[in-house]
């Protein structure tokens, strides 16, 4: 099944105009009266990258997404998909775009296939037989009736939605919320086909782990401001760990370990430097159990906001620095304001 | 097209269920004119008796007894405000309802024009609203039949085409504000339609409150001037027909530009 969905072909990506970038904002801002929307967002996803957008509720993923598609329109900055300018050629834009809402709502009393049909009709393209197929592999029944759905169904037909025809570009809000284990694979699987075959792909997410698992590069957004972007990696390993350890007092002599906090079995502690420095520092120590783990997204964040906080403008947001897709990396700075705090 | 054919289907059992009720209760009432017209007399005094509001219902004006007058007073005025509620409904809902029921970024992420979008869903809201008063008057002529009474054509086409016209205003007035509202769309549009009949009673009670003809559209449409001179009021009708456009213009200018947030 997963070969057949492969085979057709996408949507022709447009000539980019200007650039290579599939989506491109500078200094998008977007502000609703004194409210926080998003402010001199710089983001660059090129052509063929899967791009995380992490940040946790009410950062401005949302309001980002919103005006890269036009639904609302920026009040400073300008954003291109595919060389197309958000504000003024919103629909050729959608017409190569595949999107899908953080809360997907349907017509009430419509089936799920109606659904699927009336978003075909309204994008003038047959995607009967593809839509078939997403429902088969997602295990939807398009016989159902929309209001009749659980939230993980209705999710499903928001990610037929924004796959059945087939487009260049993916932008996915949160898609993964509120989809079981099995489907949540399943949905990356379909993506990574898409990936494959040349489709740009810009994820928002609070989870993590699924951004450091499928994309390559990633920007961190916090109350509308975009504090660090570049490779996943680079992000990763600019973050700290958070080590725990049985049987052991106290925390090697090692630079890089902040607030230490022993306990019955042993001690706890974040970490950020040379994990091998770690791991042979912890060799000459006599302990029982060792676990390694990552910070939760919002002690990531805290690492981050800190490190701005302290550091002014220290962290790089997302700048590319090259042509070759290397983003600006963002080096966190003020770490003994980190050391009080994290 | 796509999107006019989606509103009708949506909007099918609104208006099947209005349509059924309004002209239902047309034909019971001019099924009820035979029983009326044997009691001519006393009725005629007692209209002439209730003061103000002979004025109001324009009774004054209009000889009840007579088949077409008894249907433009009294089984018509169902149509007028009834119509006018299902006019104002569809029209104020067909826009902000996206918003209202979360379905605005299903539909406005799809590679669509903001003005063909607001164009098939007004192309939708005059259909319902032609089809409601179709099946009303379709209704009318059925009952004229059915207790043997002849029609007087003009008068009777007249009258039909300025309850359509009437209804085809609040309607596009509505349009123009489900523009602009998120929620309360329903009230909004009942509201206003309740006004605006109330409007025409007192401009019909007092010459003081006259100029109201020229706001409220039930001026143009009122049977007690239509019925007696077989004609429409050509300057009220002038005045609502720039505001269903000024309604329309604004839905379009509007919801181009609409920011649509959750």
């Amino acid at each position: 099944m997963a070969e057949k969905l492969t085979e057709m072909p996408l949507q022709d990506i447009a000539a980019p105009k200007a650039s290579s970038f599939a989506i491109e904002a500078t200094k998008l801002t977007k502000r609703y009266g004194k409210a926080r929307g998003i402010d001199d967002v710089d983001l660059c996803v090129e052509q063929g990258d899967i791009f995380g957008f992490i940040g946790p509720n009410g950062a401005g993923k949302s309001t980002f997404i919103r005006t890269l598609l036009g639904l609302i329109s920026p009040t400073g900055g300008s954003a291109h998909i595919l060389g197309l300018d958000c504000a003024r050629q919103t629909k050729e834009i959608l017409g190569q775009v595949g999107y899908m809402p953080s809360e997907a709502m349907f017509y009430q009393g419509m089936k799920v296939g109606d659904i699927l049909a009336l978003s075909a009709r309204l994008r003038k393209q047959d995607c009967v037989q593809e839509a078939a197929l997403l429902c088969n592999h997602l295990d939807l029944d398009p016989g159902r009736k929309v209001e009749e759905l659980s939230m993980g169904n209705r999710r499903k037909v928001g990610i037929v939605c924004a796959l059945q025809h087939r487009p260049s570009v993916y932008i996915l809000d949160e898609p993964t919320s509120g989809l079981d284990p099995l489907v949540q694979r399943e949905f990356f699987g379909l993506l990574m086909a898409r990936h494959e075959q040349g489709a740009t792909i810009l994820l928002s997410s609070h989870v993590l782990s699924e951004v450091q698992r499928y994309c390559k590069h990633a920007a961190i957004i916090r109350e509308g401001r975009v504090i660090a972007s570049g490779t996943v990696d680079e992000l990763s390993s600019g973050s700290a760990r958070r080590v725990r350890i049985q049987g052991l007092a106290e925390p090697p002599a090692l630079a890089g370990i902040r607030n230490p906090a022993a306990h019955a079995g042993g001690v706890d502690f974040f970490y950020q430097g040379d994990m091998r420095a770690l791991v042979a520092a912890l060799a000459k120590e006599d302990f029982a159990d060792l676990i390694i783990e990552e910070p939760d997204i919002e002690e990531v964040f805290m690492h981050y906001y800190e490190a701005d906080g302290a550091g002014g403008p220290s962290v790089q947001a997302a700048t590319p620095a090259t042509s070759d897709g290397h983003f600006g990396h963002a080096t966190p700075a003020g770490h003994s304001r980190q050391e009080a705090t994290l | 097209m796509t999107i006019f054919l989606h509103e009708m289907r949506q909007n099918t059992k609104m208006l099947v269920v209005w349509s059924v009720l309004v002209g239902a209760i047309i034909v019971v009432c001019m099924a009820t004119f035979p029983e009326v017209k044997k009691q001519t007399d006393e009725l005629r005094e007692a209209f002439a008796m209730m003061g103000a509001f002979t004025s109001a219902f324009g009774l004054d004006k209009i000889d009840m007894m007579e088949p077409i007058g008894y249907y433009g007073l009294d089984c018509a005025a169902v149509l007028a405000f009834g119509g006018g509620l299902f006019a104002a409904f569809v029209g104020v809902r067909m826009l902000s309802k996206e918003e209202a029921e979360h379905t605005a970024e299903f539909l406005l992420t799809h590679p669509l024009k903001r003005s063909s979008i607001v164009a098939g869903k007004l192309a939708a809201v005059v259909a319902q609203v032609a089809l409601f008063n179709l099946f009303c008057t379709v209704c009318a002529i059925a009952s004229f039949a059915l207790i043997g009474e002849e029609l007087p054509w003009k008068t009777f086409w007249l009258f039909q085409l300025a309850q359509f016209l009437m209804h085809l205003e609040i309607a596009c007035v509505s349009f123009g504000a489900s523009a602009l509202l998120k929620r309360g769309g329903a009230a909004f549009g009942l509201g206003l339609a309740a006004l605006l009949y109330f409007l025409n009673m007192v401009a019909n009670i007092s010459d003081k409150w006259e100029f109201l003809r020229y706001i409220t559209p039930y001026a143009y449409a009122d049977p007690s001037s239509v019925i007696p001179n077989t004609a429409i009021a050509g300057e009220y009708l002038a005045f609502g027909m720039a505001y269903a456009l000024i309604g329309v213009a604004f839905a379009f200018a509007w919801y181009s530009r609409k920011g649509i947030a959750p």
